[in-house]
């Protein structure tokens, strides 16, 4: 999937919003040491950086949730400091975070009004003129929604939007978006782009985080790169390429992102035959032999992180079965699923791949507990044994295994992830967005990983939304859409037009086309 | 989302342990000491053991501790045998349920109807007793009653999908309702005399009642239960994150189910110790113990939202509650300040650490913002 | 330029001014209550005579007004279990202030009411918001030691129907347009803190804290001092209800509103207000106290054993809680094939 690179807008020059060697510890920690940014009105600037550079802090900070501990923060060339939210917003900072926080059991129109809906003369809310206001709003981004439907169940692109339009309502000189794209497809992706430059067009200085390079190179006017907690440079995006780029966040030359081994490819190990679930997936059948990696292919929502709960047993299917080492696998139940040899590496790290309050021991030792019992029991000992040897094996970088895993960065979480399913000594191996919110040069390690496991003999489903991922690492390309697979591509055949075709699809399917941009 | 819930599977025979294996013994080859903390090196030891005297649940024992000392220096009579005695036959019925309450709280659950259940099955005691039937049997009854209250309660919560404050809020009542249907206004009170002297009676000299054997089986197996067994070792997972804990095979419904079984068994054993002891079966058994249950759990360390929690921590809270009780009735100190202390712990217990963190926050980020300012200024001078 | 989706508008769910106020929520308990009148009616006509209206509204105008002043306090996905203990302390105070001075004007006695009622509820709203601690525990904390109070202050004391003044014990005797006068208070209340909640800004705020308190602070919506308001409202209407309680019954001592918490948090859950906060409506909660309250009345007409009685409560909350969750399923799953259909 490629984002055209678009010239600049008109040529910015008012400096909005500025930080200068910004500092701030949370305790012990040193989370930005000097951060540096600096938002010109009628520009896009992204901010990359590794996990653990510090981009974060930096956001809040511009939020208003964080003050820094020393340092200059320059809005209009004017010092300030924003006490909180409420005091950023005021002066006209908006962010729009990963997970975008609409209040469910409100309405649209009343979600974008929040605190300031517009009131009759007597001090109560003209409902009226709020719908209004919002269709007014929703007319002017050229998306459709019903102001007047509960947020509740509104897909992720759509309050993305709903957040912009909140944006736009509040006049905000200043947008920032902590990977907004995190969790969209294609299309909405290029949504939400027109509408930044859109945005950009009118003046607003605007600021985004981002890991994928392509939306980096196609979206924005400069790029600010940081590093370990610290400004390094920033490039005008015209006159600098990926791997300059690259090399200034990771302070060495990655000249390999995907090494892929070659694996020798064995016997069926899992074999998938028919499954369907209403509404979600149906008929959908592939196999996964030993020591082949296989990728997933698909926009956001085409159903395959839903294959694969299923697969595993966490979500129910109506008809098909799964076979693996020749036994048919019990459905519903991941008890089961574990004790055939499935691990299974969700997409959500945070939520679903550990238990952030428990310690790094006890999650990577979570898988193991029936293992390392004796008559029921476990033995605490063994149990750390066991904790410490895997974090050795994968280098997973904390101060103490007895630390809650939520203070480790996102690459050495993940990496506790991986390490609590290899710990069950798996057959099938299933990665869902393995690298997603990870930095580069823990990005190659997972890649190394998952080769490496292949290459043992390990049967591997990658579910993976970055193409270039998929195309580097995967022996054969399965890609899905609307719940169905629509394709399956060797090494060979797969390359970015033929996948993204299979993946958005030329015939109309189960329900209403949407229209694709063309390049 | 609705919430999933995992059918109870077909038993799976244990597969043999396995082995962690080397699955990824080429990656090691090159990095093999990076990264690694040895977790028997001196200061991991340490980071443990300052973890396990200096948490919460230690924090509540030398309390307990001190409240003892307290108490015996002050008030008369105090430090006797009959104080062990009646101390803990008033503890005993807070402290049975106080453990299964403690595992449901620490899955992130709660249960209200615990005082019902009791109820419940002391009216079942004394209707079927009145109609002549044997011990035996009336016992066998009275631990099904507790069986059927709590898988109620469970299968509301999990197969359902109800929450449990307002699942148990409403069986509370239902249970407190079918105690009133059951025996109406009546008590029984006959019971065999030879019964009711065991359940007051003590062992030997030490003053400490016969019945509290029982109570020791039951507090050691909830604490084997949660802190050592590997069925425990989830219930802290499925309290901070239950879908974590789903993803690593732990089937939440199946395990939540049966904590409300055991408070729905423990308060039918509970409501067996009261009638006895009591020698009495009355409807109105045990109301309002539920309040007192949770009071006792809370302040004894674990924490409402789930996951964190002690089982030494929760019968030092239970005795807390029980000894201050005692020591002010002792004193000629009348019931009610006994309710005002009882919040008073309650409430400091849970604001003290709170109000701490919250103040020290604010007092640092109003110093940042006043530094950067500063600095701001003077900089741009 | 933006891509252009083939969207189709959502279905649009255009409100009538009369829905706007009463949403979907209310409809199975107030149609609950509805059955249960007319089947009562039919077996025992005598339930509608004017005295038997008359004791109905009499009976639920405490509960209802105590289950509009929780369910504020729930929508914002808190609780007040001392709700009980403050009745009692209030209810117990105004016969003191009456037996101390038997000739204060009543209007005093309510603003004392009021006032020590919110002084309580301002209380337990501190230390939710200041110690970020659970209202779970803070006010089970607070039950205790408001219940402490009450017990050290009154001791064996009671005071009954002829230690309050005529005029004070007429208000729930006398009627206007046959509607005794307490009653008219209630309905009052109703009215005015359903509007509060669904038409002003800070109302507003209460339901979005109730849906995503941190989503809330960020935006700037000042949570604590949104949830104190909610809690000192709670305290002040209970106050309002201890007092008419002096007003409506025969005794008030030390145990007066024990236990009467879970019986308002039931009214609430039963009224369509959801435990964690974010929807419902207090008219809802209003009309859940009146069906419970209706209940007891009802067995007494239909001549079913009294001991009946609770477990039926019981059976009406956890009906009520699988008919919102049912609801809520068959709604999600309703915008879920909408969204697919539009995607």
């Amino acid at each position: 999937m490629t984002i055209d690179p678009t010239p600049g807008g008109p040529s910015p020059t008012a400096t909005v919003l500025e930080l200068r060697g910004a500092r701030k510890t949370f305790g012990a920690v040193v989370a930005l040491s000097s951060g540096s940014v600096r938002l010109r009105a009628g520009e896009i600037n992204a901010l990359v950086g590794e996990n653990g550079a510090g981009k974060s802090t930096m956001v809040k900070i511009l939020a208003g949730v964080h003050q820094p501990d020393s340092g200059d923060f320059l809005f209009d060339g004017h010092p300030i400091v924003f006490r909180s939210p409420a005091e950023s917003k005021a002066a006209g900072v908006s962010v729009i975070y990963q997970e975008p926080t609409l209040f469910p059991d409100l309405t649209v129109a009343e979600n974008i009004f929040i605190g300031r809906q517009p009131t009759t003369r007597f001090g109560f809310i003209d409902r009226a003129a709020m719908r209004a206001a919002a269709r007014a709003l929703f007319e002017r981004l050229g998306v459709p929604i019903d102001p007047d439907r509960v947020a509740e169940g509104l897909s992720i692109a759509d309050q993305q939007i709903i957040e912009i339009a909140k944006a736009i309502s509040l006049d905000a000189k200043v947008l920032i978006m902590d990977e907004p794209t995190a969790a969209l497809s294609g299309v909405e992706v290029e949504r939400l782009f027109g509408v930044a430059r859109a945005l950009r067009d009118r003046g607003s200085a605007i600021m985004f985080i981002s890991h994928r390079f392509d939306e980096v190179f196609g979206l924005s006017d400069r790029i600010t790169v940081m590093r370990d907690g610290a400004f390094i440079s920033e490039h005008t995006t015209s006159e600098v390429t990926t791997p300059e780029i690259v090399r200034a966040m990771v302070g060495r030359d990655v000249d390999q992102l995907f090494p892929k081994q070659e694996a020798r490819i064995g016997d069926t190990v899992v074999s998938v035959d028919g499954l369907t679930r209403a509404g979600v997936f149906h008929d959908v059948s592939f196999e996964v032999r030993a020591g082949e990696i296989v990728g997933l292919a698909g926009l956001v929502g085409a159903g395959r992180t839903e294959v694969a709960r299923a697969l595993f047993g966490i979500d129910r299917y109506d008809a098909g079965s799964v076979t693996i080492g020749g036994r048919r696998l019990a459905p519903r139940d991941p008890m089961a699923s574990i004790k055939a040899g499935i691990g299974f590496v969700p997409e959500d790290r945070r939520k679903q791949g550990l238990v952030m309050d428990m310690s790094v021991s006890r999650n990577t030792t979570l898988t193991l507990r029936t293992a390392l019992s004796r008559l029921g029991l476990v033995s605490a000992r063994r149990e750390r044994e066991a904790a410490a040897d895997w974090s050795r094996r994968l280098q997973v970088k904390t101060g103490s295994q007895e630390l809650p895993v939520s203070t480790l960065s996102g690459g050495n979480q993940q990496k506790v992830v991986l390490a609590k399913w290899l710990a069950t000594d798996p057959t099938f191996l299933i990665v869902d967005e393995p690298t997603r919110g990870i930095d580069v040069g823990t990005k190659s390690e997972v890649h190394r990983l998952i080769s490496d496991l292949a290459g043992r003999g390990i049967a591997v489903l990658m579910i993976s939304s970055e193409l270039p991922e998929v195309l580097g690492m995967a022996d054969r390309v399965l890609v899905m859409r609307e719940g169905r697979l629509t394709a399956s591509l060797d090494r060979s055949a797969a390359d970015p037009e033929t996948v993204m075709n299979a993946a958005t699809g030329a015939e109309p399917a189960l329900t209403t086309t949407t229209t694709e941009t063309s390049r | 989302m609705p919430e999933q819930t995992t059918t109870p599977s077909a038993a799976t025979s244990g597969v043999g342990p396995r082995r962690a294996s080397s699955a990824t013994g080429a990656v090691d080859a090159d990095h093999r000491d990076a990264g690694r903390v040895d977790p028997e090196s001196a200061s991991e030891r340490r980071l443990r053991r300052r973890r396990r005297l200096t948490g919460r649940g230690a924090i509540m024992v030398y309390a307990l501790l001190g409240t003892l000392i307290v108490c015996s220096l002050t008030v008369p009579r105090f430090a006797s045998v009959q104080t062990t005695g009646f101390l803990l036959l008033d503890a005993i019925p807070i402290l049975m349920i106080a453990m299964p309450m403690a595992l449901v709280i620490i899955t992130g659950e709660i249960d209200l109807s615990v005082a019902s259940t009791a109820g419940l099955t002391s009216a079942a005691m004394g209707v079927l007793w009145a109609a002549g039937w044997g011990i035996p049997e009336i016992f066998v009854v009275c631990v099904l009653i507790g069986v059927a209250c709590g898988a109620l309660n469970g299968m509301l919560v999990t197969t359902v999908g109800l929450p449990s404050l307002a699942v148990t809020i409403g069986t509370l009542a239902l249970y407190r309702g079918l105690a009133l249907v059951v025996i109406g206004d009546n008590a029984v009170a006959d019971f065999p005399p030879a019964l009711t002297s065991f359940f007051t009676s003590k062992i030997g000299a030490t003053g400490i009642p016969t019945a509290m054997i029982g109570v020791a089986v039951i507090v050691v197996f909830f604490g084997v239960l949660l802190h050592l067994s590997s069925f425990g070792r989830t219930l802290p997972a499925i309290g901070f994150s239950r879908e974590a804990a789903s993803f690593v095979g732990v089937h939440v419904g199946r395990a939540k189910f049966w904590m409300f079984v055991s408070t729905g068994v423990v308060s039918a054993l509970v409501g067996i110790y009261w009638t006895l002891r009591y020698s009495s079966a009355r409807s109105d058994n045990a109301t309002g113990i539920e309040l007192a249950v949770i009071a006792a759990v809370l302040l004894g360390g674990v924490s409402i939202f789930g996951g964190r929690g002690s089982i030494p921590g929760v019968v030092a809270g239970v005795l807390i509650i029980s000894s201050v009780s005692y020591a002010l009735r002792l004193g000629g100190i009348s019931d009610v300040v006994l309710n005002v202390v009882t919040g008073l712990l309650l409430v400091g217990s849970v604001v003290t650490p709170s109000l701490i963190a919250v103040i020290g926050a604010k007092r640092r980020s109003r110093r940042s913002a006043r530094e950067v300012l500063a600095a701001s200024e003077t900089a741009a001078a | 330029m933006t891509t252009s989706h083939a969207l189709a508008p959502s279905t649009g769910t255009g409100r009538s001014p009369i829905a706007s106020l009463v949403r979907q929520r209310e409809v199975p308990v107030a149609s609950a209550l509805v059955v249960l009148v007319v089947v009562t009616t039919i077996a025992n006509p005598l339930f509608v005579s004017s005295q038997g209206v008359k004791d109905l509204m009499l009976n639920a105008t405490i509960t209802v007004i105590m289950a509009v002043g929780l369910g504020t306090v729930i929508i914002t996905n808190n609780i007040d279990l001392s709700v009980g203990s403050i009745l009692g302390l209030v209810a117990f105070g105004t016969g003191s202030v009456f037996a101390a001075a038997p000739d204060i004007p009543i209007v005093l006695v309510f603003l004392i009411g009021l006032a020590l009622g919110a002084l309580l509820g301002a209380i337990n709203g501190f230390l939710v918001t200041v110690a970020r601690v659970p209202s779970l525990v803070i006010t089970l904390g607070m039950l205790y030691i408001y219940r402490g109070v009450n017990n050290a202050w009154a001791g064996g004391q009671q005071y009954f129907a002829g230690d309050r003044p005529a005029a004070f014990g007429r208000l729930s005797v006398d009627t206007v347009l046959g509607v005794p006068v307490i009653t008219v208070i209630a309905i009052v209340v109703v009215v005015l803190v359903a509007v509060f909640l669904a038409r002003t800004r800070p109302g507003r705020d209460l339901y979005a804290i109730g849906s995503d308190d941190e989503a809330a602070r960020l935006f700037g919506i000042p949570v604590s001092r949104r949830v104190l308001t909610a809690f000192v409202l709670n305290g002040t209407l209970t106050g309002l209800a201890g007092v008419l309680y002096a007003s409506r019954f025969n005794s008030v001592g030390a145990t007066t509103g024990t236990g009467l918490e879970l019986d308002i948090v039931a009214a609430a859950v039963v009224g369509g207000i959801a435990i964690f906060g974010g929807s419902g409506s207090v008219v809802g909660a209003a009309i859940g106290a009146v069906l419970l309250t209706t209940i007891t009345s009802s067995l007494t007409a239909l001549n079913v054993d009294k001991f009946w009685q609770q477990a039926i409560v019981g059976v009406l909350i956890l009906t009520a809680i699988l008919v919102e969750r049912i609801a809520s399923i068959r709604k999600a799953r309703r915008l879920r094939t909408s969204e697919a259909t539009n995607a």
